[in-house]
């Protein structure tokens, strides 16, 4: 048996290819200096710029923080460099004019930039390094009044509105990984669906490391105005390599009274070879603030990386506002996790669901750290978190770290947890139903995680299938 | 289509088999009854491939392959079937898909097309009838909160749709009221084919009222201790196994 689950969970990472292409990369270094050339290089003005400063500043007094379940050697942010982008990427280009590299690149990782080939019902924006590549099918967003574009272009073109969002769900001062962001962001996504207006299209962004010792600092900012619906996807891959790489994005969501946002995240960085050596550190803050009647959701399938420290979190402002959390996150090898998700009730009636599955492999270890919290005036909030863990194989681990805190005496909250391992026995019987050992694995596995699974895009959840080696036919639907 | 010569095998250090020889033909069904420990379900467990037990010395010929050198999906495959004593829960994956992928699994390893999921509900209707099921039970999770009961009817089902040529069923009557038995054996009954055969273990001759055997053999002890035709199914009835026991 247990070999049959090594050859599972010790797949081959596909993405680990190096494109070649001619990059202007900035010294490595981490100084006042170094955010003045990242604003100058992204050609920024002024109030931007001093926006970096402030959180640069401010990150100067902070402390990396080592409350999480995570052991990894000391980083040396001034060993990192902060800013690489192709050469041939020029700023606001249109996509006829991308670099035929790049797009290949893009074509590798199944995803088609080229007209002809978009992917059906989905615009896509594709950052590579510190900058966007392109964004497709901006044109017929635009018919609708949906605007989603790099987030360096909005900067210049709808500077109103990132003046008025940026840093309103997490501020430059939030944490250390927070306000390292703020100061050194090269580039992300903006999205804005205008009142009312239902976004047609599922919107996506995809993420691409490539140049080497090289950070990524990427900033998603995703608005929906009253009444609007947005359904947005992000993926992520990366070279391998033998050293680590810093991944320290920040997302923000800002659902008005009566929007939904959804928010998808497959995020397949390398995880680093079988002994621990390279891999992406991946220290995301994602947090999305719900208004009245609004709803929230993330969903998350968390695959790769050497180290995940990561909580997609909701600020339950709003009165009847909905939050909601599903995850899935596997560690494998010397891979290590801790995820999970805040739930901040602030509104009356509001309303959370947490379901995280956590699958161990290897000597990978996965926690589970979620936060629900009731605040005085959130009477009639109610919260039901279920947290599963499923071990595969006895050298990794599970860890659970719930903390509840109730501070009004109408709100209700539920936590359910259980742990399973894969046994002999259920493998045994699918094998007696003639599916290999390969096989058996992944369908308890997909039926372990599918929960969150059929909350995922129906694109997406083909590429979380691949990724998991998972056939998800059975669980979706 | 088996023969099991001369069979010893051990879980960790125990020997619980001791020696069996049994040959079932196409077309026969042979029940095996004994006392609680005597090794029925090993028995069972070992020729539909477990890997918790080391067979030491003995074969097992199964339409003259050695069944032993195959991994327990190829016997699967080649169409040799275990309804489990206590079925296997799997969650979150419904039963619908479980059994067409175990469907498509042994047509795959024959050469056969593969159904896709329309035309599998199409089959799936008429055995449903069989066993006289619920067809909302298809999108339940594969034996997860199922009565015992239904677990069992469960297993006869997938038995039903995977038509092996070699059935085993382990104390498939444990634990079933009347009904249920009578669901059951007559789900076995009407896949009895002159050219498939079934081994029936089984602590009571009940069973034995709705699937008539032609072969009964007394395990003890890790050994075929006496074989008859049907009528010894009721001798042990009447007298239990001392007698036979102490005969050996």
């Amino acid at each position: 048996m247990s070999s049959s689950i090594e050859s599972l969970v010790n797949k081959e990472y596909q993405y680990g290819f190096v494109t070649d292409v001619e990059s202007d990369t900035i010294a490595p270094g981490l100084t006042e200096d170094t955010v003045r050339l990242i604003s100058s290089k992204k050609n920024e003005p002024e109030w931007l710029l001093e926006w970096r400063l402030k959180a640069f500043r401010r990150w100067q007094a902070m402390t990396e923080p080592h409350w999480s379940n995570l052991k990894y050697d000391p980083i040396d942010y001034q060993s990192q460099r902060y800013y690489s982008a192709p050469k041939s990427v020029t700023p606001l280009q249109s996509l006829d004019d991308v670099d035929p590299e790049l797009l290949k690149t893009y074509d590798k990782l199944g995803i088609s930039l080229s007209e002809q080939k978009f992917l059906a019902g989905v615009a896509v924006d594709a950052i590579f390094d510190s900058v966007s590549v392109g964004t497709t099918m901006k044109t017929e967003l635009a018919a609708h009044g949906v605007i989603f574009c790099s987030f360096s272009e909005a900067v210049h073109n709808h500077p109103e509105l990132i003046k008025k969002y940026l840093g309103s769900v997490v501020p430059y001062s939030d944490n250390f990984f927070a306000a390292l962001n703020s100061a050194v962001f090269s580039d992300g996504s903006f999205c804005y669906v205008p009142k009312g207006v239902r976004c047609p299209i599922e919107l996506s962004t995809y993420f691409r490391i490539n140049a080497a010792n090289t950070g990524q600092f990427e900033r998603t900012l995703i608005v929906a105005d009253e009444g609007a619906y947005v359904s947005y996807l992000e993926g992520c891959t990366a070279p391998k390599r033998d050293t680590h790489q810093l991944h320290a994005a920040v997302v923000e969501l800002v659902a008005l009274d009566n929007a939904t946002v959804k928010y998808s995240t497959v995020q397949n960085w390398y995880a680093g070879d079988k002994e621990g050596k390279g891999g992406i550190y991946n220290f995301v803050t994602k947090r999305g603030k719900a208004h009245t009647n609004s709803k929230i959701s993330w969903t998350q399938v968390e695959t790769g990386s050497a180290i995940t420290w990561k909580y997609p979190s909701v600020i339950l402002q709003g009165d009847n506002s909905t939050g909601e959390f599903y995850s899935v996150a596997v560690v494998n090898n010397m891979q290590q996790a801790d995820t999970g998700t805040k739930m901040i009730h602030i509104g009356k009636n509001s309303k959370s669901t947490i379901i995280s599955k956590g699958i161990s492999a290897g000597k990978g270890q996965n926690s589970y750290r979620g936060q629900v919290k009731m605040l005085p005036k959130a009477a009639g909030s109610r919260n039901y978190t279920q947290c599963d863990s499923m071990l595969i194989g006895n050298q990794c681990g599970a860890h659970t770290f719930p903390y509840i805190e109730v501070a009004n005496n109408t709100s209700t909250t539920e936590h359910e947890a259980s742990t399973s391992k894969i046994g002999e026995d259920q493998i045994f019987y699918c094998k007696q139903r003639g599916m290999n050992a390969e096989h058996a694995i992944s369908l308890i596995v997909s039926g372990f995680c599918r929960e969150v699974f059929k909350e995922l895009p129906m694109e997406f959840a083909l590429e979380a299938q691949q990724l998991l080696g998972i056939t998800l036919e059975g669980s979706v639907g | 289509m088996l023969t099991i010569d001369n069979l010893h095998a051990t879980a960790g250090d125990k020997e619980i088999l001791k020696g069996i020889s049994l040959t079932v033909n196409a077309g026969e069904v042979h029940a095996i009854m004994g006392p609680n420990g005597s090794g029925k379900s090993t028995l069972a467990q070992i020729i539909a491939g477990h890997p918790g037990y080391t067979v030491t010395s003995g074969s097992v010929t199964y339409e003259g392959r050695d069944l032993l050198a195959l991994q327990a999906e190829e016997r699967a495959q080649a169409g040799v079937f275990l309804a489990f004593q206590y079925p296997i829960e799997i969650p979150g994956v419904t039963n619908a898909y479980f059994f067409r992928t175990a469907y498509n699994e042994v047509r795959k390893a024959n050469g056969k097309e593969e159904l896709d999921p329309i035309e599998f509900l199409d089959l799936m209707e008429t055995k449903l009838k069989l066993v006289e099921m619920d067809p909302a039970m298809l999108h339940r999770s594969v034996n997860a909160g199922f009565s015992g009961g239904e677990k069992k009817r469960n297993e006869i089902l997938q038995m039903a749709v995977l038509e092996p040529k070699l059935a085993i069923l382990d104390e498939t009557d444990s634990g079933l009221d009347i009904d249920a038995l009578r669901v059951v054996a007559g789900g076995v009954n009407a896949l009895r084919r002159p050219d498939n055969a079934a081994i029936v273990v089984t602590h009571y001759q009940r069973l034995l009222n709705y699937i008539v055997p032609d072969f009964v053999h007394v395990l003890a002890n890790g050994r075929i201790v006496k074989s008859g035709g049907k009528e010894l199914a009721l001798e042990l009835e009447a007298r239990g196994y001392d007698w036979v026991l102490e005969a050996a």
